[in-house]
């Protein structure tokens, strides 16, 4: 018969015990609990506040999309991860890197160029790229700055498309957390047509009216 | 509103938050931590872990308990990470190779949570919420037991014991932790952070393009890693990620999560000594010094300070997310490096020389302002007792704090656990510097890779966990390097502070004499604001100097 465990391997496995109990309790016990109260109580919330059309999803209204050459869409902020969920990130450029001034530079000759507006008054959210790579939102200055160019190319009055972005302008929130953005996402949506349904969510506490249908041309 | 009005309310309002937290937060820990009754639940949880709830420990006994524990926990865990794509919910995931099992195992374990890897491309759901989330909750555990058994030093008398190592880590986890992550990742579900199993999803998207969503119990995983003071994202881009941080509410709401345990041990700390005062002290220096590096941060950020790309393109934007602009970042980023936590909702190398210099600062003040769960306290108790040493050296006589003396044997377990961490960054980073093919893993030149390397062994060494993510840290040499480093990190500074736990529990209280310094006025307080930045700024000069200060004056 085998004697008892030395000391040391009775005490480790004593704590592999306990962190076996921890596992169970705070591991699976406690992120089951909470999956099961969000999907019974906050659904929309929990399965990432989709934007469906004809019941398929389309895209979440957290996460940015890549939008392309077209301009009769709204353009997102650069993204260091060209909005690919699966490699979120930033491009970690220093702060006098001179390759970030050299894109910061061709960013905003490119903007200027594509929304025919003069290269200073390109606003910083457009030059930049965003922390994760998925930024949904860019600012206001940015959304009313390509109003014409997509009233054009969608051959809508600009006062039509105007209002559209006015209605998508969301502000702080309580008044006075964070910065005041236009969801880039939530507004091509809406320009996307009216036969686009909405199944989502509050999330930002804004306040904000939302369009149930948009304006078409 | 103006920009700077807004952002200036909600800073008050964090401090308004925390302030109100203080005593409710600070008492209920003290009476978790010093009450004589069981729960039932907790009588559960030693019989199924086979401990003896009753019997108190000495120090060594203790210490082993710590170790014990943390031993099994990184060999668990480690090997959880390689077998992940037998398990369940793994989404095809292949195993972690093993250099960055280690490291990723070493980093959840001692409450640092570097990451070398890409949570979204590289983990399965179940290692994430059974693995790493588990170790979440017990690493700040374990930070709070410690700090325990030393605040018990200075109460007991004529003493080996000093607390109940397996029943401080259950009760903190059970009475405090639990609970409140619970009721917080609620709150974030509601405000938009999912909370389901979904693996990846392909999707054809607005204007008809193709993008592949992920799902994820994040909610459950975000709640305590800010209020552990953990900081490992779920996703890649940690709490930049709209999924983990989707509004400038949830982007509050973590920031006074990641604050609030921390801010409110003092407190905890009063009350077991049983003077209240003592607590305001320890809490206003942790206070004052955090006020100032916000201030820094933020000035640097809204003016673009010596940034040719921040000039270029009109602010501070690079590397942040429009929806929490440079207050809300700035106001992440400071707190985020002087709490251990290392979580990120900017990228913190793209922000300014001396911004992006100030959150290195921040952890090298050894994260004490307010610091992580429970290693915050042990951290500023020591520089409290090194700064009442300085003290009585002035006037010539034997010092004392809280009426135990400090003699030799405790100064020398104070200066061990002072000298610790900096040797351990700068001979790392000296050495990273040294080797031409570790130099190479720098993204960017000049000061500015350096500092990335000086950031990365800072990081780990403070177990801290963010960083200047240009790095590219995911070679064997970093990821053992910096696995070494985190281990190091932790459990050296622990072993001295239980040490000198039990040296102080066996001395019998000298009483208060005209002679004796009060460690409760506001003499205190400058004196030991004065000793973090004297010994802190010392130490650390000549390497601040090569990175952020050179770049900022360049």
């Amino acid at each position: 018969m085998p004697g008892p465990l030395p000391r040391t391997v009775r005490h480790h496995l004593s704590a592999l015990r306990m962190l076996l109990v921890f596992t169970a309790v705070t591991g699976i016990l406690y992120p089951l609990a909470v999956t099961g109260v969000a999907q019974l109580a906050l659904p929309d919330q929990a399965d990432g506040s989709r934007i469906e059309r004809h019941g398929r999803t389309v895209g979440s209204s957290l996460i940015g999309q890549r939008v392309g050459p077209d301009p009769k869409w709204f353009r997102p902020r650069p993204s260091a991860g060209g909005y690919d969920p699966l490699a979120s990130g930033a491009s970690n450029l220093g702060p006098n890197n001179p390759d970030l001034v050299k894109a910061v530079e061709q960013r905003r000759a490119a903007v200027a160029g594509y929304d025919k507006v003069a290269p200073e008054d390109v606003p910083v959210d457009a030059v930049t790229a965003s922390g994760s790579g998925l930024d949904p939102h860019i600012s206001p200055t940015y959304a009313y700055q390509q109003v014409g160019r997509v009233a054009k190319a969608r051959g809508l009055k600009p006062a039509t498309v105007r209002r559209l972005v006015a209605e998508h302008v969301q502000g702080r929130v309580l008044g006075f957390l964070g910065e005041k953005r236009v969801n880039v996402v939530e507004l091509n949506a809406a320009l996307a047509g009216d036969a686009l349904s909405r199944r989502v969510r509050g999330g930002g506490g804004s306040g904000r009216a939302r369009p149930r249908a948009a304006p078409r041309g | 509103m103006t920009g700077a009005l807004a952002g200036w309310l909600q800073i008050l309002a964090l401090v308004a938050a925390l302030a109100l937290s203080y005593r409710p937060l600070g008492d209920h820990l003290a009476h978790t931590l010093t009450t004589a009754r069981h729960l039932r639940a907790e009588r559960l949880v030693y019989r199924l872990g086979g401990v003896d709830g009753d019997a108190d420990q000495g120090w060594p006994a203790y210490l082993r308990g710590v170790l014990a524990f943390s031993a099994v926990s990184v060999l668990f865990l480690y090997g959880f990470l390689r077998l992940q794509n037998h398990l369940l919910l793994s989404l095809g995931r292949q195993p972690m190779p093993a250099d960055q099992a280690f490291n990723t195992a070493a980093s959840f374990a001692t409450n640092t949570n570097w990451q070398s890897y890409s949570g979204e491309s590289t983990l399965g759901h179940l290692v994430q919420m059974a693995g790493l989330a588990v170790q979440n909750f017990v690493s700040a555990a374990v930070g709070i037991a410690v700090v325990a058994a030393l605040i018990r030093g200075f109460t007991r008398e004529r003493t080996d014991q000093v607390g109940n190592f397996w029943v401080d880590l259950t009760r903190i986890v059970v009475r405090v932790l639990l609970p409140i992550a619970f009721v917080f990742a609620i709150v974030l579900v509601a405000g938009g952070v999912i909370q389901n199993f979904h693996g990846v999803e392909s999707i054809r998207t607005v204007v008809g393009g193709h993008q592949n969503l992920i799902g994820g119990p994040v909610a459950s995983q975000e709640a305590i890693k800010e209020l552990g003071t953990n900081g490992g994202g779920f996703y890649n881009a940690n709490s930049a990620h709209p999924f983990e941080n989707p509004n400038p509410f949830t982007n509050w709401l973590e920031i006074y999560l990641l604050l609030v345990i921390s801010f409110s041990l003092p407190r905890t700390f009063g009350r077991m000594v049983g003077d209240h005062r003592q607590g305001y002290a320890i809490v206003t220096v942790m206070a004052v010094i955090w006020a100032a590096s916000v201030a820094v941060v933020t000035v640097n950020e809204l003016h673009s300070v010596s940034s040719r790309a921040g000039h270029a393109a009109g602010g501070m934007l690079e590397g942040k997310e429009q929806r929490f602009g440079i207050w809300a970042s700035a106001l992440f980023a400071a707190p985020t490096t002087l709490t251990s936590t290392g979580a990120v909702n900017s990228a913190h190398d793209s922000y300014t020389p001396f911004g992006g210099g100030m959150t290195i600062f921040n952890m090298m003040l050894g994260e004490i302002a307010p610091g992580g769960t429970g290693s915050g306290l042990y951290g500023i108790l020591i520089l409290a007792i090194i700064a009442v040493f300085v003290a009585g050296l002035m006037v010539g006589r034997t010092p004392e704090y809280l009426g135990k003396k400090l003699g030799a044997r405790e100064m020398k377990f104070a200066s061990l656990y002072i000298l610790t961490t900096p040797a351990i960054v700068l001979v790392g980073a000296g050495l990273a510097m040294a080797l031409p093919g570790q130099r190479a893993a720098m993204l960017n030149h000049g000061p500015h890779g350096f500092s990335e390397v000086l950031y990365a062994f800072t990081s780990a060494a403070n177990n801290n966990g963010s960083a200047f993510a240009g790095l590219g840290a995911n070679t064997a040499w970093y990821n053992t390097a910096l696995g070494l480093v985190m281990l190091l990190g932790r459990y050296l500074p622990m072993v001295f502070v239980l040490a000198l736990a039990g040296s102080l529990a066996r001395q019998q209280p000298v009483p208060v004499t005209a002679g004796t310094l009060p460690t409760h006025r506001p003499q205190f307080v400058g004196l030991l604001t004065g000793v973090v930045l004297i010994v802190v700024g010392l130490t650390y000069f000549p390497a601040l100097s090569l990175g952020p200060l050179a770049e900022g004056l360049q």
